[in-house]
């Protein structure tokens, strides 16, 4: 980034970007961030998507929930005054599904990803700072799981645990158990690279323990790479999601979720096409939101790209 | 290296100036410190033994791959093991061998009552830490200070290793610091608990040279205040001159020379000491050719038979090559690690 460079110079401190505190990583990263369009930009859809899906009423006068707000006689109706995105196979008006649908996905993304950086950032910390037999251990069950294809080990695992217990859980779970791993080995090299440092040495030298040393000095200098992937994940999660539902393995009906849109909708396309292509527009721009946001943090804290 | 290490009597060796019979704080006695590594075993420090009391200083002198800062790092119990062993030695402070202390015994002991400083403070402070949230850490983890007052100590503490507006700059992270300052930083932290002895391995390598001569004054005035001993490693004869007590000079792994410190300069009674002096610019000898010591370092996987220092050795004989010297006494505080000591005392080559 061109500002890193103007710090380490005092000819250049005259300029008015002196009025930036040069400080650590975060601030710095922070101070990328705020001037960088694509993170504002995708910031700005990620709020409003969080929005929507904690209060779609705020969006949607219908209550999709409410079975009665559908009107056979209107199935597949094109787009209207009344129904903006028209109406789906069961005439229930597709723009208030599509809303009531954004909290599946949120939901799902950001618990499979938090689920996902805890496990594989709690494991992966423990590896690489023990190493030796923990870290073997951790590292052969995380290629064990790392083996397996994601959709296909995700199939398994909700076909195993049956459309009758399917939703929002189930999906999570059949997520995280499968993407842990790669959190595990990214914090686990960013650990054992942390912990050769002389400060990790130095603090040793000064008397702190092992967990102090573990939490305190190597976990703040090691966590920047997971950030990069957990913020990354949020999309890759939201659109596994959908294809996962839209597969008939994910959310059930009568849950909404856009993935399942898709899939009611697909056979009557060229019929009716408004009901498959709003919930997939909205899919494509969250998704896009989050990649946006992802590709900004890597940018920011990423020192190689610096 | 094939041949046994050969037995140093310690009681011969002028361990402890201090009053006969009582124990130093610091002793190191015969430690071995030996690598595991792919291309063999690395014996890094073999037998060597020193000793230290309060308010003294000891230079531990040697170039890169002596020993000298993996015998520091022994006695800091910060060594990696595995790859690395102690297969023979003590290390006693106030007569207990650290050696045989727990872990979590060694824990205490790091940091209140032996500290070190580091070579380059750059890398030696935590980058995502303010400077003063790392000082403060000392006294919050160790004294069970509250923050506000662990705080206060820390300015207190960056007063008195004189870094200017200690209150505007507490918040300030490392590398908002020039070198010399963030090196002021390393010696805070060290010396926040009151240790009794302090460690300061190369302090003033990663300095430019008039920095380096306000660190060690530095050093020297904060040992006089509080009577702590100090261990300084080093590989530069200049910077030992004025604060040292006594010097102990490493190579390949033993110590081949102990002395008081002007006792070395004066008259050097091991080779590779002489040596090292003779390599030292100095202004009286401007246009001529500065002395180099021929040779390379030993490589530690491989040693050379006999003396290791024998293949650079102006003084060199046949035994040399064959017999291991031990630590000859010459006076009550000298000793030499070379056969022919007397020759080189008196300055005969041959």
């Amino acid at each position: 980034m061109s500002n890193s460079t103007i710090t380490a110079s005092p000819a250049e401190n005259t300029k008015p970007e002196k009025a930036k505190k040069p400080a650590s990583l975060w601030s710095d990263a922070w101070y990328d961030l705020r001037h960088s369009k694509v993170f504002l930009f995708g910031a700005a859809l990620a709020l409003l998507l969080v929005i929507i899906a904690a209060f779609p009423s705020l969006f949607s006068s219908v209550d999709a929930f409410n079975p009665s707000t559908c009107d056979l006689s209107r199935a597949r109706d094109g787009i209207e005054s009344a129904h903006w995105f028209g109406s789906d196979n069961l005439g229930c008006d597709t723009y208030s599904r599509v809303i009531y649908g954004a909290r599946v996905s949120i939901i799902v993304g950001i618990v499979a990803t938090l689920a996902t950086s805890i496990v594989g950032g709690f494991l992966g910390l423990l590896a690489g700072f023990y190493g030796k037999w923990t870290d073997v251990l951790l590292s052969r069950v995380a290629e064990i799981f790392f083996a397996i294809p994601s959709i296909l080990g995700a199939l398994l695992i909700l076909a195993v645990i049956g459309r009758d217990n399917a939703g929002i859980g189930s999906v999570v779970l059949a997520l995280s158990v499968l993407a842990w791993p790669l959190v595990l080995r990214i914090m686990r090299a960013a650990v054992i690279t942390t912990k050769s440092q002389d400060y990790v040495l130095a603090a040793r030298a000064l008397g702190a323990g092992p967990v102090r040393i573990m939490v305190r000095h190597i976990l703040p200098n090691a966590v920047a790479p997971v950030i990069v992937v957990t913020t990354m994940n949020l999309g890759v999660f939201i659109a596994a999601e959908a294809a996962l539902s839209f597969l008939g393995v994910g959310i059930q009906s009568p849950d909404i979720s856009w993935g399942l849109m898709i899939a009611d909708s697909r056979n009557r396309f060229l019929e009716a096409p408004a009901p498959l292509l709003f919930p997939a527009l909205f899919l494509s721009i969250t998704v896009l939101a989050f990649v946006m946001l992802g590709d900004a943090v890597r940018d920011a804290l990423d020192p190689k790209l610096r | 290296m094939t041949n046994p290490a050969p037995a140093v009597d310690t009681h011969l060796l002028p361990a402890d100036s201090g009053p006969p019979g009582t124990e130093p704080l610091l002793a190191v006695d015969n430690l071995h410190v030996e690598f595991k590594t792919r291309q063999g075993l690395v014996r890094a420090v073999n037998g060597v033994s020193y000793a230290l009391n309060a308010g003294e200083t000891l230079a531990v002198l040697g170039e890169s791959g002596s020993g000298k800062s993996v015998t520091a790092q022994a006695i800091m119990g910060i060594l990696d093991m595995p790859p690395a062993r102690i297969p023979k030695g003590e290390i006693r402070f106030r007569g207990t061998d650290l050696l045989k202390l727990s872990e979590s015994a060694r824990t205490q002991i790091r940091g209140q009552q032996i500290a070190m400083v580091f070579q380059d403070a750059l890398s030696a402070l935590n980058p995502v830490f303010t400077v003063g949230w790392q000082i403060a850490e000392m006294f919050r983890v160790h004294r069970g200070l509250r923050k506000k007052a662990a705080y206060a100590k820390a300015i207190e503490l960056m007063d008195r290793v004189r870094i200017p507006a200690a209150r505007q700059r507490v918040n300030d992270y490392p590398h908002q610091f020039s070198g010399g300052m963030r090196q002021r930083i390393m010696i805070a932290m060290s010396i926040a608990l009151d240790p009794d002895v302090l460690i300061a391995d190369e302090p003033t390598t990663a300095l430019d040279v008039t920095v380096q001569a306000q660190i060690m004054e530095l050093l020297a005035e904060l040992q006089r205040e509080s009577n702590m001993a100090m261990i300084l490693i080093t590989h530069d004869l200049g910077v030992v001159a004025d604060v040292a007590d006594k010097i102990a000079v490493m190579y390949g792994g033993r110590i081949v020379e102990n002395a008081p410190v002007h006792d070395v300069y004066k008259n050097p009674a091991h080779p590779y000491t002489k040596g090292l002096l003779e390599s030292i610019p100095r202004v009286d000898q401007k246009g001529q050719e500065l002395y180099a010591i021929k040779g390379l370092p030993p490589n530690l996987l491989d040693m050379p038979s006999g003396c290791a220092f024998h293949p650079r050795c102006p003084f060199r004989q046949d035994d040399c090559v064959t017999d291991v010297p031990p630590l000859h006494a010459i006076s009550g505080t000298r000793s030499s690690a070379c056969h022919y000591w007397r020759e080189v005392l008196d300055g005969v080559e041959r």
